[in-house]
């Protein structure tokens, strides 16, 4: 890859650039709330991970690193577009007003969601790698059909869902369709232990050449360049110009998830040379020497992110295991008689117990 | 109005009548369009209601159903076609994964009205992978509802009724009858239908009750009939609905009768004879004379066609399963 195909509007070391097609002036994006954004998200990773660590959680993704592409991308969004996360979105949750509490419920395993995708525009999250790519076109084509041409959806996947079917079908429906989806790959060169050679011979971006429709290579860890692809791709997509291609180049600087230990197959080297091109601090040198924030800004936003921390450690600790009866609730939206003959053999089970003095 | 109607045209109508009805409903598959289906049960709805509506989809079954995922989501009522029952298979995990828990996932915010019409069954010497019962893999799967209709006036109301449902519902078509006719009221008003999660018995019978779905209903209904000239008289039940059982009804029978013969095409191992099995012995124990039997397809692969008629129960496979039931 030359540096002229990836897409960058700030360095690693904090200089502004431009690009003629992403053209991106300082005063259309609020810059300082793009850094408070991916501050407070990596703090909410970060509580998360202790929390795990601490047994409160059964398992965390860590979205550390990916914050400029999730941000990014995610303030793009109009109040009208669809979201479609995979696992790891907590960004994107984030720009959607979405609390962090509600993901925690997911990880510490009192509920698979807790939010209504429709009311936030935001889907919930999804484990089966790259099933929701699909659901996304649907939702578009749903969109055409609506006649709603100031919606656009977008998704969420890695580098290893694209090996996915599911993956190739929903480039191939949403082309042939000509549906209003941008596709957002964040490949973080990791899916698990398996690096990008084994997801594919071609850059990613470079897919979607085949399958008829706009791809581009942007610099993950950037989030002006992000925002400007992805509002750029979202409009044409409200436009009519049909789905396109983002690939986020970014990179999974913790493990996998909390289960994880990326020491058995990366080297130490490869973490360093990324953390240099961290996506917070590039903003925090680019603030600071452009005078567009002073020491007290930063100071402010740390301060922030420490009561963020400390509100999410409180919630999740007081938050009570589900009633054991409430396993039986939305299977189905009307009465299906075997489920319920279950329910009530299984609370007149538990009933026993009461009756004999035992709690539940 | 009241005519005779095959089993293929009965769908159609009842498809065409929910297309009227609500402007959300959509067909969606392979050559479900211009050609109205390789059996034609979706013949002509494309040109009456638009390429918008009737769409003619990639060919990709986890595409099919994983898109009419998303527009449920965004308000749509999809009816998938699944061209045969073996190509299923490829949109199994959007089935399985997806279309079955997002209600329960989402705790009740996400509703999926989502029909996924399957022609099943053998009979009509088809090449391989055209003639499987892959029913139970999807009856297993809490969040789907699984029917299976069997003559052309209960396959017009109840897919009327199945694109109706809040839930996710797998409406298999019995294949080899959809050239079938018979009297179809579709003049009737779906609210006086029998509900899609009730059995009907079709033929009453005092002695042994049989329960079949789909294809085999009309097979065990000829049963009877031949039974009745040995002297006995067999009650045959059509289940309608595997998912949930109407144990009610079938119990209800049993509990008169004191035989019960279960008969489907699919494997005899892990199919629903054996699920209904366990709960008529647990139902009806001190009413049964004999153990409930099962006749289906064997242990193997659905054979090559010039061997079907082999591997299928037919009316002698199950009056021998009848007569079974009698020597306890």
């Amino acid at each position: 890859m030359t540096d002229s195909e990836l897409i960058q509007l700030l360095t690693p070391e904090g200089e502004r650039l431009a690009h003629p097609m992403y053209p991106l002036d300082d005063s259309e994006v609020d810059l300082k709330g793009l850094y408070r954004d991916m501050t407070l998200v990596r703090r909410v990773d970060t509580e998360a991970i202790s929390l795990q660590r601490q047994g409160e959680l059964g398992i965390w993704a860590s979205l550390l690193g990916q914050e400029a592409a999730q941000i990014g991308s995610g303030r793009a969004l109009a109040p009208a577009d669809m979201a479609f996360p995979s696992y790891r979105e907590h960004g994107v949750a984030w720009c959607r007003g979405l609390e962090p509490e509600k993901l925690i419920e997911l990880f510490r395993g009192v509920s698979h969601s807790g939010w209504d995708p429709a009311e936030r525009k935001f889907h919930l999250y999804t484990i089966v790698i790259g099933d929701q790519t699909l659901h996304a076109t649907g939702y578009a084509m749903g969109i055409q059909r609506d006649g709603a041409d100031d919606e656009a959806v977008i998704v969420y996947f890695g580098d290893g869902a694209t090996s996915q079917g599911d993956v190739s079908e929903a480039f191939n429906f949403a082309s042939v369709f000509n549906a209003p989806v941008v596709f957002f790959c964040q490949n973080n060169q990791w899916a698990i232990s398996e690096s990008n050679e084994r997801q594919t011979r071609v850059p990613l971006y470079q897919r979607a050449s085949g399958f008829g429709f706009p791809g581009v290579r942007v610099d993950g860890n950037d989030v002006l360049a992000c925002y400007a692809v992805t509002r750029q791709a979202l409009r044409a997509a409200r436009e009519g110009q049909g789905p396109s291609l983002i690939e986020a180049f970014t990179y999974r600087m913790g493990a996998h998830t909390t289960t994880d230990d990326p020491t058995r197959y990366r080297i130490a080297s490869e973490l360093e040379t990324w953390k240099l091109k961290d996506p917070i601090e590039r903003v925090r040198v680019y603030l600071a020497r452009s005078g567009q924030a002073d020491s007290g800004f930063f100071e402010k936003i740390s301060a922030e992110a420490d009561e963020l921390g400390a509100r999410i450690r409180e919630a999740c600790r007081a938050m009570p295991d589900p009633a054991p009866l409430s396993l039986f609730d939305h299977v189905y939206a009307g009465s299906h008689a075997i489920l319920d003959a279950e329910r009530e053999r299984f609370a007149a089970y538990l009933d026993s117990f009461e009756s004999e003095g035992a709690s539940r | 109005m009241t005519g005779k109607l095959t089993l293929s045209r009965a769908i159609n109508e009842g498809l065409r009548r929910a297309l009227e009805s609500d402007d959300k409903v959509m067909i969606m598959g392979e050559d479900v369009g211009k050609l109205g289906g390789v059996f034609r049960v979706t013949d002509g709805l494309q040109k009456d209601f638009g390429e918008h509506r009737v769409v003619d989809t990639p060919l990709a079954e986890s595409g099919i159903v994983g898109t009419a995922i998303g527009l449920a989501l965004r308000g749509y009522r999809p009816v998938c076609e699944i061209q045969f029952d073996g190509f299923v298979f490829p949109a199994t995990d959007q089935i399985v994964s997806q279309l079955a828990k997002m209600r329960y996932r989402s705790r009740g915010a996400v509703s999926l009205p989502v029909t996924i019409r399957i022609p099943f069954g053998g009979g009509i010497g088809a090449v391989e992978h055209h003639s499987e019962s892959p029913e139970m893999f999807f009856a297993h799967t809490a969040g789907l509802r699984v029917v299976a209709c069997s003559d052309a006036a209960e396959a017009f109301t109840m897919i009327q009724l199945a694109i109706e449902s809040e839930d996710p519902v797998i409406f298999l078509e019995p294949k080899r009858r959809y050239w079938d006719k018979a009297e179809v009221d579709t003049a009737t008003p779906l609210s006086g239908a029998l509900p899609l999660d009730k059995a009907r018995v079709v033929v009453p019978g005092d002695d042994v009750t049989l329960l079949s779905y789909g294809p085999l209903v009309r097979t065990c209904a000829e049963a009877a009939v031949a039974a009745r000239e040995d002297g006995r008289s067999v009650e045959v039940i059509d289940l309608r609905t595997l998912s949930p059982l109407d144990m009610p009804t079938i119990a209800e029978s049993v509990d008169k009768t004191g035989r019960c013969v279960v008969a489907h095409e699919a494997p005899v191992f892990g199919g629903l004879g054996g699920e209904i099995a366990a709960r008529v012995t647990e139902a009806c124990f001190y009413n049964l004379e004999a153990p409930v039997l099962r006749v289906g397809g064997f242990a193997t692969p659905y054979p090559p066609s010039r061997l079907e008629d082999h591997y299928l129960p037919d009316l002698d496979r199950i009056l021998d399963g009848v007569d079974r039931t009698f020597e306890f």
